[in-house]
């Protein structure tokens, strides 16, 4: 089991109010992740919940028990660091087994598992060399072997994947994913990339100030935007937030329209007109950012391409049951 | 082409490297050199730098003239003693230091070093006359005393820096993976500091092997390391170079047989490869 409920969960260092109140429910067996800008709180919390830093106010439940006072290595939880924070002088045999030799269990039984972990992660052949030895993706499977090996009731990643190549990266992601469904542990998981946060993420927890301030599933977010922060951070190119009174002709302070959901017309008739200043063309996409007028600067995404080039005249017309509003403290409006 | 460019360069900077290198031990060679040679031949001009008449009775001399083995134990004792006690004082203090550095503690450290910056001549009638009245003239503890006193500051500066590039991730993890404070000390810190402390410990040896201020003040015979000995053979009756150079070549022989064995352990470091 690995339920974890956050209630109230405070953090100041001196006067810095870190976390200004944390309350979040996370089922057991989830994939949990907190994405944010940097400095918005969300690697605190995550080390509030390791227990390496101590909670200023509030409560943290693991399976119903408050575990505030609980030093960290007996939360039961185990924890992926973003430099690994592998032993140097122990052999990756060393590196995994080190919890379990911790923690007291019979040597045969240590062997066992180590190389059951080993196995899942395609380490075997590594197993009686030094960190400094293996390359950085090896070096990850070793942190992270690290932390399966001890059947934690959760796991905890702290931007695991930030040191590795674009390529690599994409291929961990993948990898943590499926072993973390395999397992069927509960994992909480903290990036700042998006796209990480929407592929892995059973629900995301979006930090900003140390605030959570949307909690929900990849798709809900996309959708349902509750404010203008989270709408605006989720969601790659950036939704298109227009003011003024295209927005008031709509009843709302702030109306946002996605780019892939604007259509984008050669000289059509109707919506918002303008004239392309850049194009991307990727081949299978193509993104305009168009010089709109009154609207401003507007990313527009048209799927495959369409043959135009800065100058042209174009014209974009959103789709209705897509346009966000906003409320004038940032609110969404919801119909 | 550039291959060519490349090798002539190394050649030209390994031959650099023997220069100098060979610029730095040649006065070291020169006494042992020395040594070897009659006293008339040690000044002689112009030298001559290895057809001379070989001969080890200046060791005999020295030895017979003076008791080698009683100084090289003081010295034995007093820099072993010191630089031990100063290790186990500085090992918690750039201990605290590195892992729970408070506002203060760059001021501590350079309060600490700035004892470093006075001339020890300053110091030397006071100390000396707090010596006289507590009977630590000529004694091995009042020369440890004042040893470690002076080279704690280097001790923890060295300490400090070893244990400062420790990842403290490194120690979030062992904690996280159950180790208590006792342990973690034993399985992951104190193997991950052992080159820190070992050439910290041998540079200290050194350092307290070759200080000849306090201990040529604070000492004459009973407690008298190497140094005295050496000092002892420049002496009112007329400088004997042969003699000298003896000397002092089975003073620094130790300490130079201790610092090659050890080199090669020293320059490894062991944090390569742990972050990142």
């Amino acid at each position: 089991m690995g339920q974890i409920t956050l209630q109230g969960v405070q953090k100041s260092f001196g006067p810095v109010h870190i976390i200004k109140g944390a309350d979040l429910d996370i089922a057991d067996g989830s994939f949990v992740v907190f994405v944010g800008p940097s400095g918005c709180g969300k690697t605190t919390l995550l080390r509030l919940i390791a227990g390496l830093e101590d909670v200023t106010g509030g409560a943290i439940l693991i399976d119903g028990r408050n575990v505030v006072n609980v030093p960290p290595a007996r939360r039961g939880l185990s924890m992926v660091f973003q430099s690994y924070a592998l032993y140097p002088h122990m052999s990756v045999r060393g590196n995994i087994a080190f919890g379990l030799k911790m923690a007291g269990v019979a040597k045969d039984e240590i062997n066992r598992k180590v190389e059951a972990a080993a196995a899942t992660l395609n380490l075997t052949p590594y197993l009686d060399r030094k960190p400094r030895e293996l390359s950085g993706g090896q070096r990850q499977r070793v942190a992270i072997g690290r932390a399966i090996v001890r059947e934690p009731k959760a796991f905890l990643f702290d931007e695991p994947l930030s040191n590795l190549d674009a390529a690599l990266r994409v291929q961990m992601r993948l990898e943590v994913t499926r072993l973390q469904k395999q397992l069927g542990t509960t994992a909480i998981y903290v990036t700042h990339d998006q796209v990480e946060a929407m592929t892995m993420a059973d629900k995301i927890v979006v930090l900003n100030g140390g605030k959570i301030e949307q909690y929900g599933s990849p798709l809900e977010l996309y959708e349902k935007p509750s404010n203008l922060f989270v709408a605006g951070f989720i969601g790659s190119p950036k939704m298109n937030f227009i003011t003024g009174e295209p927005a008031k002709r709509q009843g709302a302070a702030t109306i946002g329209v996605r780019p892939e959901h604007l259509k984008v017309e050669r000289d059509g008739q109707g919506g918002w007109h303008g004239t392309v200043a850049v194009a991307e063309h990727l081949g299978s996409d193509t993104f305009l950012y168009v010089d709109a007028g009154p609207q401003g600067m507007l990313t527009a995404r048209y799927v495959g391409e369409l043959g135009l080039s800065p100058g042209d005249r174009v014209s974009l017309v959103p789709e209705q049951a897509r346009i966000h509003r906003f409320d004038d403290s940032g609110k969404a409006i919801r119909a | 082409m550039a291959r060519m460019v490349t090798t002539r360069r190394k050649v030209i900077s390994t031959v650099a490297a023997w220069l100098v290198g060979f610029l730095i031990f040649f006065p070291i060679l020169w006494m042992v050199l020395a040594s070897f040679k009659t006293e008339l031949e040690a000044f002689a001009i112009p030298p001559s730098f290895l057809f001379f008449h070989w001969t080890t009775e200046n060791y005999a001399t020295v030895q017979e003239r003076s008791d080698y083995l009683h100084h090289a134990l003081n010295s034995i004792v007093i820099a072993g003693g010191s630089t031990l006690i100063a290790m186990l004082i500085a090992v918690p203090a750039a201990w605290s230091m590195a892992f729970s550095p408070t506002k203060r503690t760059k001021d501590i450290l350079l309060w600490m070093l700035s004892t470093k910056m006075m001339p020890p001549v300053g110091v030397l009638v006071p100390i000396y006359l707090i010596y006289r009245n507590f009977g630590l003239l000529d004694t091995r503890s009042g020369l440890i005393f004042i040893l470690c006193l002076g080279n704690l500051p280097i001790v923890i500066w060295m300490l400090f820096t070893y244990f400062k590039e420790i990842p403290k991730d490194i120690l979030e993890a062992a904690r996280m993976d159950g180790a208590t404070i006792g342990r973690e000390l034993i399985y992951v810190l104190t193997p991950m500091a052992v080159p820190g402390l070992a050439s910290t410990l041998l540079l200290n040896l050194i350092l307290a092997w070759n200080e000849a201020f306090w201990t040529l003040n604070l000492s004459t015979l009973e407690a008298a390391p190497l140094t005295v000995f050496i000092a002892s053979y420049s002496s009112p009756e007329g400088l004997f170079w042969a003699k000298l150079s003896a000397a002092s070549t089975l003073a620094i022989a130790p300490i130079l047989v201790l610092g090659w064995f050890s080199q090669r352990q020293l320059v490894r470091g062991l944090t390569f490869g742990a972050v990142k």
